[in-house]
């Protein structure tokens, strides 16, 4: 259980391993989606691949530089994302951007999973930007299109 | 200590300097504002808050065009303005000072008016590794234009320009010489003066972006003989949208307008329009007068506690910071040329500047944290983003041991 206090506080433990570890990380040797992502601010750089059955992500990985939240966001991400459906991928991607944009003391969604940790970035709006550019650049990836900025 | 330096430890005191800036006094996250974030905007003193307060209470009127006591004061004030700039950087001329928007448009105004007169295909231009965006993104809009080639001089390991290669790009071809006075993300204070010199011998046009150097060195344009010198108000506490073209008067006025409109015209008909004198003849519409009264109160400022001091305490602490980063094993600088302002560019081993930047923050400081609109020089450094502090007159030890405190935590969360 997180408490409120801990969510605030962005470079916790989950955010640290996540970016120290990377999960998903790497290119793979077949995929079906690609797309890659940039932050203009940072200079981050975010490369998704994805094999997509059915419209089911059977896989998602990703390759790229990028501070401990865009990286740890992708990391998450990408465990979460698969075996979704890519309409439960957009559903999800809604209620991530709906969070991490939202006012810093307002409930955060269940739903969202190990990925409610990142909300703490709400208290750096600066840093959403960092936050979002595996999501867009997943989203771009499904919808074959192929370069995202967040900028 | 000789007399000299003793009036000079007289006369430089920090608290003093610090009670003149209001912003200092705030908190952030519950705790003082260290502001390190100085090469990116200075914070503004009392002095200039007031003027601009009082311009607008008493002064406000359009200039050069009423008949009337309010414009005839405020034009009074916006000329004297350009005459104290004249005098903090030893212009010849009154008419040499063009008031712009600051150092970005400055090069833009030489790059579109000076380019599009005398730059024509196969003719070079040459600037450095180490400029910021502002100036090589118009230098590459002008060769698209003229066809024109933008030549790039080498820069040491050490964040000192490659003379040496400067030199063997250098020939007849060569019409403008563009470089950085202080890098502002490295903190390298170039040889411009060497560098004017070299670049006359071949018959180029010199232009020097100083937006990183007026207020730590003492600028004398006529000495340097450089053909072009530009600045901007808000890196020298002054308000942000007022900055400076320095040309010299002759090429000035073989250069057309850069844009048109009220102004910068004598007279205007569908069959001929006359353009104005200098400095009026680029200074399309109404400036910011304010910015420019508020810009003249800030040059007196600083004079008044003098450049050499300001610099001599700047280096104290970039001295002091640079140590103590030094002790730090996974502390990189970036940027240790012997001859440096007080910029201090570094990153830590595996955190991302961007993390870093929010940690700190977290604390009350505030530094840059980014590619600082040099991404060619730091992809040359084999980085994407840097963290930099810069310092200013208001700046404490006390503050640069916040610093490394805060960098030490940020080091431990990330172990």
């Amino acid at each position: 259980m997180i408490s409120q206090s801990d969510i605030r506080d962005l470079y916790q433990e989950v955010i640290l391993d996540h970016n120290k570890s990377p999960r998903n990380f790497g290119k793979p040797t077949e995929h079906t989606h690609h797309a890659e992502g940039f932050n203009p601010l940072c200079g981050d750089h975010l490369q998704m691949f994805l094999n997509i059955e059915d419209n089911i992500i059977k896989d998602v990985k990703f390759e790229g530089e990028g501070c401990a939240i865009s990286k740890a966001t992708a990391s998450l991400m990408t465990s979460e994302l698969k075996g979704k459906t890519t309409d439960e991928a957009q559903h999800l991607f809604d209620k991530f951007l709906s969070v991490v944009t939202s006012d810093i003391d307002s409930p955060i969604d269940p739903e969202l999973g190990k990925l409610s940790v990142i909300a703490g970035v709400r208290e750096f709006p600066v840093r959403v930007k960092c936050a979002t550019l595996a999501m867009h650049t997943i989203k771009n990836a499904i919808n074959n299109e192929g370069i995202v900025s967040t900028e | 200590m000789t007399d000299v330096e003793g009036d000079i430890a007289l006369k430089f005191d920090v608290a003093s300097v610090r009670s003149e800036f209001p912003i200092l006094g705030t908190t952030v996250r519950g705790v003082p504002l260290c502001y390190l974030d100085n090469g990116a905007t200075t914070q503004k003193p009392l002095c200039v808050i007031e003027t601009i307060d009082s311009y607008y209470k008493s002064s406000n009127s359009n200039i050069h065009r009423g008949v009337h006591h309010l414009s005839q004061v405020a034009t009074e004030l916006y000329e004297n303005a350009r005459a104290t700039v004249r005098r903090f950087i030893n212009a010849a001329s009154d008419k040499e000072i063009i008031f712009t928007r600051g150092t970005t448009e400055s090069i833009n105004l030489v790059a579109s008016s000076f380019g599009n007169r005398f730059i024509s295909q196969g003719d070079e231009i040459l600037i450095t590794e180490m400029e910021h965006h502002s100036n090589i993104v118009p230098w590459q809009l002008l060769c698209e234009r003229t066809g024109a080639i933008l030549k790039v001089a080498n820069v040491h390991p050490d964040g000192t320009v490659d003379i040496e290669d400067f030199k063997r790009l250098l020939s007849t071809k060569t019409k403008i010489v563009s470089v950085v006075h202080v890098s502002n993300s490295l903190g390298t204070i170039n040889p411009i003066k060497d560098i004017i010199d070299v670049a006359h011998q071949v018959g180029a046009k010199v232009f020097i972006d100083g937006a990183q150097a007026v207020a730590h060195i003492e600028v004398d344009v006529q000495e340097l003989d450089c053909d072009f010198y530009v600045f901007s108000g808000h890196k020298l506490y002054a308000p942000t949208g007022i900055g400076v073209l320095y040309g010299k008067e002759e090429i000035l006025n073989a250069m057309p307008p850069y844009q048109g409109g009220g102004d910068m015209i004598l007279s205007v008909s569908f069959d001929k329009t006359i353009y104005n004198e200098l400095p009026a003849k680029f200074e399309a519409g109404t400036p910011h007068i304010a910015g420019a009264i508020g810009l003249a109160t800030a040059i007196d400022y600083l004079l008044g506690i003098g450049i050499a001091n300001a610099a001599q305490h700047e280096h104290m602490l970039l001295d002091y910071a640079t140590n103590a980063m030094r002790g730090i094993p996974q502390v990189q600088l970036v940027g240790t040329a012997p001859n440096k302002s007080a910029v201090l560019s570094f990153t830590l081993k595996g955190i991302h500047p961007h993390d870093v930047g929010s940690l700190l923050d977290r604390d009350g400081i505030a530094i840059r944290a980014g590619h600082l609109c040099t991404q060619p020089i730091l992809r040359k450094f084999g980085v994407h983003a840097v963290n930099r502090a810069s310092f200013a007159i208001y700046n404490t030890i006390e503050e640069v041991d916040r610093l490394i405190a805060s960098v030490q935590n940020v080091i431990r969360i990330f172990a």
